[in-house]
């Protein structure tokens, strides 16, 4: 049925704010600071048929947005294979493999039903703390196999028609390290998709289920038509660009991602062809996650773009059987933002070619994924877990924002007060790095510098991270950024990892210190036009010293009198 | 000597209320806001009342000044001296963005990265001072500073939280030689753990003081010249009011001065009117703010972010904005979709209709077109409204490229803007857990009690509440408002090792803190209270819920709680919050916070009811109204005029010099004895 433009307007607002409330909900519940803090979460509603993204919530993790869509679609496949679908039924799975992004990712979705025939799909997702295999926080960078990363869940019945199924939760319980977190990270899902689901009935009795799902047809109809009108404001043509991965954390062999970006009209077609085979380390991803993943940097070129399946449906995106975009079960997936950070960086590469003011200079490119444990003199073990920041890059309006969060992500990172409190480390530097930013006319924004000193006996530290051998780019003739550079030292001074960004198992004794130097973001247009007055107030604030400034900019900074 | 004048400067206007509490009269005024120096204005608002200032006991006053200087960044000069290693923190905040999708913008912190500078001192999470502050580096820093012409400091050490010795030493040695009392030290404004958060506040402060203490200092020199005696008082954002001694040492407190005292009098109107439930909404030029107010308390929010990076960690009233006030924009997307701002003509150039130079329609032109404002009698300055143009720019942007004709398209402009103001409403209740529809709708400000009606419709509120005064809300909050003073204290300690009689020790220094700040001031208190509260989760859980721990005075004397009261009351709170507990879930404490609070004596409002109205001389004949598919020819009244018990049948508007008031078609309003407008739905009217 057709729906007045206004009532759509309302029903819209309504909706996403159903999925607004479903993350917060979440946010609250959670016990791990990974869903608490960092939101790495997310809620949607989802078409009962395809399991198509009709809605997302603002709040949660953006790369989630499009890879709900295949894990609601694996459990619609799934019910249909055993025919049992019911009201009240909730399914929970982590298989990456067909779901997307990582074992780590505990997905519950829920059937929804009105007056007993089946509407939508309810779905919850969040990174749980632990989930097994053979790392603490399931960042294995050695790992071969997805059964090294972390147990794996296919798409099973959590909650039959209402009933919650024990011996499901006591199975999860038992292959965790945090059974408590897990505990309370499974009850923070559960109620979220309880309160998704009252809203849903309150929606539906104001507006009737009709009017409801001839609104989710329209919004779907409506997104497709605005991501057209984007794409046919882009010229025509094609415009490749590649970039590399260090390695896959067990051969140090560069592992190209390239992109072929085409415009016809109002389609638009993204071929991976040319990109690495899969590889025997964790930088791999499963099919969803490259086909979610561009629609993360699409999304972040056109951001006034909904949250909708139907931005996808102009967009082809073409995926090479075999490479390291489509791995098949088991290889190992564990390392996926890695992977997805470069798959964006190259679009919004190739699009810069089409459009450079539309797009923004690579960001850091990495999450650096950096864990240190030990044994506390009491005999506690202790595990410190946390993703590191790093610069945006330049864009036309601006320079990049010093020390964001990635693309993919809008997570915050823990005060080093809190870190401090809770383990027994301590910062000796939390500052931004300098000289790490990309030149342009809009440079990009600043990495940081990050060195922590461990005060214990005794204590490992394990690395996930990128960008070491392969600078962030800048685009529009704007230059690339600082590499990644983690040290960490030893009874004979400072070493670094022979994989640069990867390493697992260094030991460390109290005293000694690991550091994390993070890339800043690429510059955005040529070096030569940015004011001499702007690089001689960079040089000021210390941002970039002298040498660099002459180096990128050239001297005429130096006759600027400040 | 007992006249109380609460004083409100916001940005168009200087609103005055004086309260006669011997007489139990009350007067009102409104003065044009004087820019850049709002004393001015403060005081021309002051003596359009009052000849003599030596009959008024108590000035309150609301401010922007200091919201202002944050949004327009035009605070001092400010430097930092902080931890070797940690120069950057303010500019590395949390490590976020502005806007989840675009990665464009970059942030400018308030203090430049070369203004700020390190010095060798460490203390440890545990409170170990691993390294003694250097003195003679702090003091060579303070001087650097001065000679970069800096007229402000924040001293700002990590850790300082858990042990402020290093801090306070540093302090000491800057006051010294610091040329004047603007040194701001983050374990004095906010002893709580996290960094960013703390330094963030505390240099804001330090921001912010040159430029607050100056106007305060200008407006209570001006008071005292005119023969002022009184006790001089500021409104703080949590609603509460302060000393002005302490509003110049702490003038982050008054980052939002005024809106917190609007929410206070309509906290207290709706009470007294019988309906202590109630959530506000003040329509202004560019956004909606809501808050809300559950039996008869508002909502605290622990921090807020005034701009993005701006991040304050004080108790706040909780003030959700959206971007849909009357002056937004409406707005065709490509997909063919209305759309609500957040682009806004504001108040200058304003909405179509006021003949400025905007040609995009604005809520107040879709108002206008259908005949709910008055184009012969606008507030403010204007004399006239231009109909003409506003029909044109709604016919132009909304109507063509919807196929609307132009009053299917202002009313579709205004059910999209009330959907957005609705959807407002609905989240702050249900995301503190009420139930709207348990809620009354109090309007203020110019332009809310125009969509009064849609937000009974939208979120089925059972009534909205009209104060009599809707455009001196917050004046007469600063008249009624507590004073208050909160403290924090981080602990962070498991429940099963804390120390209760250091627990207590600390409680006691806040308690006497604040009862010093009372017994300080020249003002009457019906009563005391001090309120304590712990921050607690289990371990391993990020987000803390607030447990009030009841205490027991014996001679002022505070007794710490036992361990097991305060696992009950986390017990009680918990469950309250989450619905079950964790079983064998461990307990931890992470703050202490404290509120010592001044009951001030509350006036009668029914002093406010209208003297001497009668029906027929508030009729003010009637004038065609648009609602729905037609025009109503509708009745209009002068609202100061009507008298108490008048009821109103819809479709009705009612006039008053700063607001106009819509009764819809099906509702009807009922000015009550104290001469709010009641409005609820006309009996048999579904």
């Amino acid at each position: 049925m057709s729906i007045d433009p206004i009532t759509l307007a309302v029903l819209s607002g309504r909706m996403e704010q159903i999925a607004d409330e479903m993350d917060a909900t979440l946010f609250r519940a959670a016990f791990n600071p990974i869903i608490a803090e960092a939101h790495d979460a997310s809620h949607g509603i989802y078409d009962a048929t395809t399991g198509d993204t009709l809605v997302q919530g603002k709040s949660g993790l953006p790369i989630f947005v499009g890879v709900m869509a295949f894990a609601v679609k694996a459990v619609i496949d799934k019910a249909a294979a055993d025919g049992d679908l019911a009201d009240g039924d909730i399914y929970i799975f982590n298989d990456a493999h067909i779901g997307g992004t990582h074992l780590s990712d505990m997905r519950l979705i829920r059937p929804y039903f009105r007056d007993g025939r089946l509407f939508c799909y309810l779905a919850s997702v969040g990174h749980w703390h632990d989930v097994g295999g053979a790392v603490p926080g399931n960042y294995n960078p050695a790992a071969t196999e997805a059964f090294q990363e972390a147990f794996i869940l296919p798409p099973v019945k959590l909650v039959r028609a209402g009933v919650l199924q024990q011996d499901i939760v006591d199975i999860l319980l038992r292959n965790t390290r945090l059974p408590q977190s897990a505990q309370g990270d499974l009850n923070g899902q559960l109620g979220a998709l309880d309160l998704g689901v009252k809203r849903l009935d309150a929606l539906l009795d104001d507006y009737g289920p009709k009017t409801v799902s001839g609104a989710l047809q329209a919004l779907g109809t409506r997104a497709e038509a605005l991501m057209r009108a984007e794409i046919q404001a882009l010229p025509n043509g094609r415009w490749e660009a590649k970039d590399f991965l260090d390695n896959d954390g067990i051969t140090d062999q560069a592992l190209p991602i390239h992109v072929a970006l085409e415009v016809t009209n109002d389609r638009l077609r993204l071929d991976f062809t040319g990109t690495a085979p899969v590889t025997a380390g964790p930088v791999n991803i499963a099919l969803p996650t490259a086909v979610a993943t561009a629609y993360v940097a699409i999304k972040h070129i056109f951001p006034d773009l909904p949250a909708n399946a139907g931005v996808m449906r102009p967009i082809e995106v073409h995926i090479p059987d075999g490479s390291l975009l489509s791995a098949e079960f088991p290889a190992p997936v564990g390392g996926y933002t890695e992977t997805i950070l470069r798959m964006i960086d190259v679009i919004f590469a190739a699009m810069a070619k089409a459009t450079p003011e539309r797009v923004v200079a690579n960001a850091y490119g990495t999450i650096n994924a950096l864990s240190i444990a030990g044994k506390r003199a009491n005999g506690k073990p202790w595990v410190m877990f946390s993703f590191y920041g790093g610069g945006h890059g330049g864009s036309a309006e601006s320079d990049g924002l010093n020390h964001g969060n990635a693309p993919i992500s809008t997570a915050t990172i823990p005060p080093a007060e809190i870190l401090e409190a809770a383990y027994p480390i301590k910062f000796t530097q939390w500052a931004l790095r300098p000289d790490s930013a990309g030149p342009g006319t809009n440079r990009g924004g600043l990495g940081a510098t990050y060195e922590i000193e461990v005060l214990e006996q005794s204590a490992e530290a394990f690395l996930f991270g990128e960008r070491g051998r392969h600078a962030p780019q800048g685009i529009a003739d704007g230059g690339p950024a600082a590499l990644n550079r983690f040290r960490y030292e030893q009874t004979d001074g400072w070493h670094e990892p022979p994989l640069a960004s990867k390493m697992r198992g260094i030991k460390l004794t109290q005293g000694q210190k690991v550091r994390l130097e993070t890339p800043g973001g690429g510059g955005y247009g040529p070096a030569e036009a940015r004011p001499a007055t702007t690089v001689a107030h960079d040089v000021m604030l210390g941002y970039i010293t002298p040498d660099k400034a002459d180096a990128d900019y050239g001297p005429a900074w130096r006759k600027v009198v400040s | 000597m007992s006249r109380i004048l609460g004083v409100d400067v916001g940005g168009t206007f200087t609103d005055v209320f004086l309260l006669d509490e011997a007489t139990g009269t009350a007067q009102v005024a409104k003065v044009p806001t004087t820019r850049p120096d709002q004393s001015a204005g403060f005081l021309a608002g002051i003596n359009s009342q009052i000849e003599n200032l030596s009959t008024l006991s108590v000035v309150v006053h609301g401010t922007t000044a200091g919201t202002n200087a944050l949004l327009e960044r035009k605070g001092a000069k400010t430097g930092v001296i902080t931890t070797q290693g940690f120069r950057d923190v303010l500019e590395m905040r949390r490590r976020d963005r502005p806007r989840t999708w675009g990665l464009r913008g970059d942030f400018l912190p308030v203090v430049p990265r070369n203004l700020r500078l390190e010095v060798p001192e460490r203390t440890l999470a545990d409170g170990t001072r691993e390294q003694p502050v250097d003195l003679d580096a702090v003091r060579a820093a303070a001087r650097g500073l001065l000679a970069e012409g800096c007229t402000s400091v924040a001293v700002l050490f990590v850790n300082a939280y858990a042990n402020s010795a290093n801090e306070a030493a540093a302090v000491q040695a800057v006051r010294e030689i610091w040329s004047n009392p603007h040194v701001s030290a983050s374990a004095e404004i906010l002893p709580e753990i996290r960094e960013f958060e703390r330094f963030s506040t505390t240099a804001l402060n330090a921001y912010l003081q040159p430029e607050v203490a100056g106007y305060l200092d200008r407006l209570e020199t001006a008071l005292t010249s005119g023969g002022f005696s009184g006790s001089f008082m500021i409104v703080q954002s949590n609603g509460g009011i302060m000393d002005v001694a302490t509003a110049c040492a702490r003038p982050v407190r008054t980052a939002l001065s005024g809106p917190a005292a609007g929410v206070i009098a309509a906290a207290y109107i709706a009470t007294e009117a019988g309906f202590p439930n109630v959530i506000t909404g003040d329509v202004g030029g560019t956004s909606f703010d809501v808050s809300l107010v559950a039996n008869g308390q508002s909502v605290l929010s622990p921090q807020t972010s005034i701009d993005f990076g701006m991040v304050i960690r004080q108790p706040m009233i909780e003030i959700a904005t959206i971007g849909a006030g009357g002056g937004s924009i409406a707005w065709v997307d490509k997909g063919g979709l209305l759309n609500i701002g957040p682009e806004s003509a504001g108040s200058d150039p304003g909405p179509v209709a006021y003949g400025r130079g905007n040609t995009q329609p604005t809520v107040t032109d879709a108002n206008i077109v259908l005949g709910r404002i008055d184009p012969e009698n606008p507030i403010g300055a204007l004399d006239r409204l231009d109909v003409e143009a506003a029909r044109a720019a709604i016919d132009t942007h909304i109507g063509v490229p919807l196929t609307l004709d132009t009053l299917q398209a202002a009313e579709a402009i205004l059910r999209v803007a009330n959907s957005r103001m609705a959807g407002a409403i609905r989240l702050v209740s249900i995301e503190r857990g009420f139930d709207p529809k348990d809620f009354a709708f109090m309007p203020f400000g110019g332009g809310g009690a125009l969509h009064a009606g849609a937000m009974l419709a939208d979120v089925g509120l059972a009534r909205a509440i009209v104060p009599r005064y809707p455009g001196v809300t917050s004046a007469l909050g600063c008249v009624i408002a507590d004073m208050r003073q909160d403290f924090i204290q981080t602990l962070n300690v498991l429940l099963d090792t804390l120390d209760t009689a250091a627990l207590g020790q600390v409680m006691q220094d806040h308690a006497t803190q604040g009862h010093a700040i009372l017994d300080a001031a020249d003002t009457t208190f019906e009563g005391r209270e001090t309120a304590f509260e712990l921050d607690m989760a289990y371990l391993g859980q990020t987000h803390t819920v607030a447990v009030p721990i009841k205490v027991q005075f014996a001679q002022d004397r505070v007794e710490p709680p036992s361990i097991a009261q305060i696992v009950q009351a986390f017990d009680t709170a918990y469950t309250a919050a989450y619905g079950r507990l964790l079983p064998n879930g461990t307990r931890r404490v992470l703050n202490l916070r404290s509120a010592v609070i001044g009951r001030r004596p509350k006036f009668d409002l029914t002093t406010l009811a209208p003297p001497n109205a009668t029906l027929a001389r508030a009729q003010r004949g009637q004038r065609p109204v648009h609602f729905g598919d037609r025009w109503h020819e509708t009745q209009i009244f002068a609202r100061l005029d009507l008298p108490v018990g008048t009821e109103i049948t819809g479709p009705a508007i009612l006039e008053q010099p700063d607001t106009t008031i819509l009764i819809d078609p099906g509702l009807t309003g009922r000015v009550d004895r104290f001469g709010n407008v009641i409005i609820e739905r006309s009996k048999g009217a579904t």
